[in-house]
């Protein structure tokens, strides 16, 4: 089918002012929130499933392939249109469409944003739990997407652990339901092998998830350190107590500067490290819970530990760490976020191994990451205008990750593989590995037209910016 | 082959172009997104800052020319920062856009509704206070004498050339007793605490020159001597929206001898939106050797009149006003000066007043400076939204602190046809004080 003609379909589809082609307008298509950039030929923004399913099911006549979009705000490519595609964006589809207070769930379209979602169901007394970093502006659908986590999936798991049902167009158009409204499924877990399926195996126009109820208590600590390794005692301390908080959080030095650089978070400018440490549940237990979290923080040798129990107190606290990321935009133009899990046993000797990478390409590193999980975001600062800087930041970045996979961990705790990742899944996988993974999507996308290109290797370099020149540099 | 590096290769030029180091400090990450406006309208990436500021690296890089499609996104913008105050990154976006629209307005690519603004009003009645003036004076004359309910019913306007009858429709009811600088002093009640000088500004003391004098008698009763010095003249902001930054730096430039030259301690005003471009004129004047130490001074010594109040600290007043209101945030208090306590303050202080919240209270009304005139769609549909906000906190006095947000909602009542009033936060105070 002719571009022209196909272009006209999906206007016939969603109507004209539904569907943004123009080159010009493209140009902030090509990005999310992390490296990779590419083009799509085309951005529809369907209003119901309907058009959705009517959408997808054109463009995989047409031979057309398609990707998600919730805000573009992911750290992996997900989002990014493959070569030749068109990206079906959700921000119209943004309703909550029901929230059961009785049987503690929400009913919800893939565009709604999370903070939204949860700021809602505090009305009720409920709440959604898990909260990434870019929970006022990442949507649901993205968040199924990526099986997205958050400094509170310590305590409660990650998207996977709140999905209860999805109503999903495939490949072909087809419309299917995966999971029910009720907690438990029977047969396959279908939703969950969809969850974190990222937009390979279909398009999430209806989700259900679970909704928490509010804790009785909350109480944040910030525990601040003279060095990284010490914070790293102490988390070991508090988790050897038999202690699990809601949210454990490390931020470094390098990160700290940023972060006071652009607003005061309350953090000292000397300090080596802090830690953010979370609890939950009725007030006794926070209680007691808190006396031992504090007494561990000061043995560990922390040298000052502030507590905060009014929401507004604790919001200040969490400020440094939930903008932490956009933080380093003060300090540095761009930079590489790599996902790596290590046991939390080995997060001492690998953050130092991490330095060492620093050191040997050069690279400042900032650290902000989910101590509790060993989930570490060690952070490659870089100017991508300068030429050669990405290849370098790539190099070290894949460095990084063997590091964490030959410590025992893997290659991404919650931002999905994507583009970002894919060549560097043989460290973890085997090829019979991989071959079954497509074995799975086979079953949902056999002719593999959604979101192509990402997850797998494919022995494409990854060169996540196709810019041309830039200020500065020579042609 | 390399080929010598021969400046920029993109479509920004000049003294006025957007400083690189603060382009780049967006990561686009997105975090913005949910709090801009013309984001949670549209849902259109393109209408997000991080779009803005995409297309704005695109140019600079020289991927794309400045074309009429991009100004119409840039010029989408409400310029209420509201992304600049949630961004972690510390984008400086209001300045970044300001120097934007400066490059377009170079490149003869502003959009005709622009253009015709800037032709009546940017280019000529702002800068020049005696013709603002005598223009209103005319308004206001065709406005009592009846003439416009005669003009309007025989549709004559439309057929003059240049726009001129939908700029008439536009014109808003003139107050009917102007205020203005003079050289009188407005002595303190009581002993005196501090000497402080009264932004007069442009519209503000035609529309709402009741505002004016109540903010007078407000900061009279809490024992300061006021000046409302001659000589000085608009605060520059609509200009610098707008790009026009020679005009703007030469009224800042006004400002900053007439104000300064009183020997005043504060420099006060009762515009959010004069208030944020006075603290800013450091920025606008940072190349201007002559000028440049005087603007840091002139910025420290401005204060809105809420944050001023608070800081003093005023007298709460003793006679209770029984009403139940809701306060609209300006953007340029909120976002621009990150005010948002001392109003509420100031309302909570006033005995019997309950002040009942209404959702996103910083969200633009779609007021926006000149933005109602040039972008009157969205507009209006932003306008719309405000109004269920309002609705929704089922109080009939909406209170605020910037004269745009105050014709805004004004407007967005009339248009409803609903009961209700729009009020600046000094008139109530002034009210409570009044009761004594």
């Amino acid at each position: 089918m002719e571009f022209k003609r196909f272009l006209k379909g999906l206007q016939g589809i969603v109507g004209e002012e539904n569907v943004v082609h123009h080159s010009d307008d493209l140009l902030v298509f090509e990005y999310d929130g992390s490296v990779d950039r590419g083009l799509p030929e085309a951005v529809v923004f369907p209003a119901d499933t309907q058009e959705v399913s009517q959408v997808i099911a054109l463009a995989h006549e047409a031979g057309v392939p398609v990707v998600g979009r919730g805000s573009g705000t992911g750290l992996s490519g997900g989002a990014i249109a493959p070569p030749g595609g068109i990206q079906v964006a959700f921000t119209r589809m943004n309703r909550i469409l029901e929230v059961d207070t009785e049987n503690r769930l929400a009913l919800v379209e893939p565009g709604v944003i999370n903070l939204d979602l949860d700021t809602h169901a505090r009305k009720s007394g409920l709440r959604y739990a898990p909260d990434p970093s870019s929970q006022k502006a990442c949507s649901l659908g993205g968040n199924i997407a990526e099986n997205a986590g958050g400094p509170h999936c310590l305590a409660y798991g990650t998207t996977t652990n709140h999905v209860l049902g999805l109503e999903v167009v495939l490949e072909d158009g087809k419309v299917v339901n995966l999971g029910s409204l009720a907690r438990e499924t029977v047969g396959y877990d279908l939703r969950g092998v969809f969850t974190g399926s990222e937009g390979t195996f279909g398009l999430a126009t209806k989700i259900a998830v679970r909704l928490l109820p509010v804790p009785e208590a909350v109480r944040t600590f910030l525990g601040i350190f003279p060095d990284v390794e010490t914070a790293c005692t102490a988390v070991s301390a508090v988790i050897e107590h038999g202690i699990v908080p809601a949210a454990l959080e490390m931020i470094d030095a390098l990160t700290i500067q940023a972060v006071q650089k652009v607003n005061d978070a309350g953090y000292p400018d000397d300090a080596g490290a802090v830690l953010l440490i979370e609890l939950e549940g009725l007030q006794d237990e926070v209680d007691e819970i808190g006396e031992e979290v504090e007494a561990a923080l000061w043995e560990t040798g922390a040298t000052q530990v502030r507590t905060a129990e009014a929401a507004e107190e604790r919001e200040q606290l969490w400020v440094g760490r939930k903008g932490a990321l956009g933080a380093l935009g003060s300090i540095a133009p761009n930079y590489y976020l790599v996902d790596g899990v290590v046991p939390r046993t080995q997060l001492a000797q690998v953050l130092g191994q991490v330095t060492e990478v620093g050191r040997k390409y050069n690279i400042p590193i900032a650290n902000v990451f989910h101590a509790g999980d060993g989930n570490l975001h060690p952070c490659l600062l870089f100017d991508e205008r300068q030429p050669g800087a990405l290849e370098k930041i790539v190099e070290a970045g894949a460095e990084v990750m063997r590091i964490c996979v030959d410590a025992g961990g893997t290659l991404t705790g919650e931002h999905g593989v994507g583009l970002e990742k894919k060549e560097q899944m043989p460290l973890v996988f085997s090829e019979d590995d991989m071959a079954a993974m497509v074995l799975v999507r086979d079953a949902f996308a056999p002719d593999n037209s959604l979101n192509p290109g990402k997850i797998f290797p494919d022995g494409e370099k990854h060169t996540p910016h196709a810019h041309p020149a830039s200020p500065g540099m020579t042609i | 082959m390399a080929q010598p590096f021969t400046g920029i290769t993109g479509g920004f030029t000049g003294p006025d172009a957007p400083d690189e180091a603060d382009l780049y400090r967006c990561v686009h990450c997105g975090l913005c997104l949910s709090s801009c406006p013309t984001y949670v309208e549209t849902g259109l990436e393109m209408e997000s800052p991080r779009g803005r500021l995409a297309l704005m690296k695109a140019v600079n890089e020289g991927r794309v020319e400045i074309t009429p499609r991009i100004v119409s996104h840039w010029d989408m913008c409400l310029q209420c920062r509201a992304c600049e105050a949630v961004c972690p990154s510390g984008v400086p976006y209001g300045r970044i856009m300001e120097r934007t629209r400066a490059q377009v307005r170079a490149a003869g690519l502003q959009s005709r509704e622009l253009k015709r603004f800037s032709r009546f009003f940017l280019n000529s009645a702002l800068p020049n206070p005696k013709k603002l003036r005598m223009g209103a004076n005319f308004i206001r004359l065709y406005q009592r004498l009846g003439i416009q309910k005669l003009v309007r019913l025989s549709h004559l306007l439309y057929l003059l050339p240049g726009g001129i009858g939908k700029l008439e429709s536009q014109l808003p009811p003139l107050s009917r007793r102007f205020f203005g600088p003079s050289d009188s002093v407005h002595p303190a009640h009581g002993e005196k605490k501090m000497t402080v000088a009264l932004l007069s500004g442009c519209v503000m003391p035609l529309m709402q020159g009741p505002t004016m004098e109540a903010t007078v008698r407000v900061l009279t009763r809490n024992s300061c001597d006021v000046m409302v010095p001659q000589g000085q003249g608009c605060c520059g902001a609509l200009n610098a929206h707008a790009g026009d930054l020679d005009n703007s730096r030469a009224m800042a430039r006004t400002n900053i001898d007439s104000l300064m030259a009183a020997g005043v301690e504060r420099i006060i005003t009762s515009s959010a939106g004069c208030g944020s471009s006075m603290k800013e004129y450091a920025e606008w004047l940072k190349d201007d050797l002559e000028y440049r130490d005087k603007a840091i001074r002139f910025g420290e010594m401005t204060q809105d009149v809420t944050e001023f109040l608070v800081g003093l600290p005023f007298q709460a007043p003793t006679a209770a006003v029984n009403r139940r209101v809701t306060f609209q945030d300006p953007c340029h208090l909120a976002h621009a000066q990150r005010i948002t306590a001392a109003p509420r303050t100031i309302l909570n202080s006033i005995p019997g007043v309950e002040l009942v919240e209404m959702e996103n209270s910083s969200l633009c009304c779609g007021g926006a400076g000149f933005y109602s005139s040039v972008q009157p769609a969205l507009s209006q549909r932003l306008l719309k939204r405000k109004m269920a906000s309002i609705d929704a906190t089922d109080t009939q006095e909406v209170i605020t602190a910037n004269p745009g947000c105050m014709l805004q909602v004004e407007q967005g009542f009339k248009s409803q046809g609903k009961r209700g009033r729009v009020r600046h936060i000094v008139d109530i105070l002034d009210e409570a004080y009044s009761l004594e």
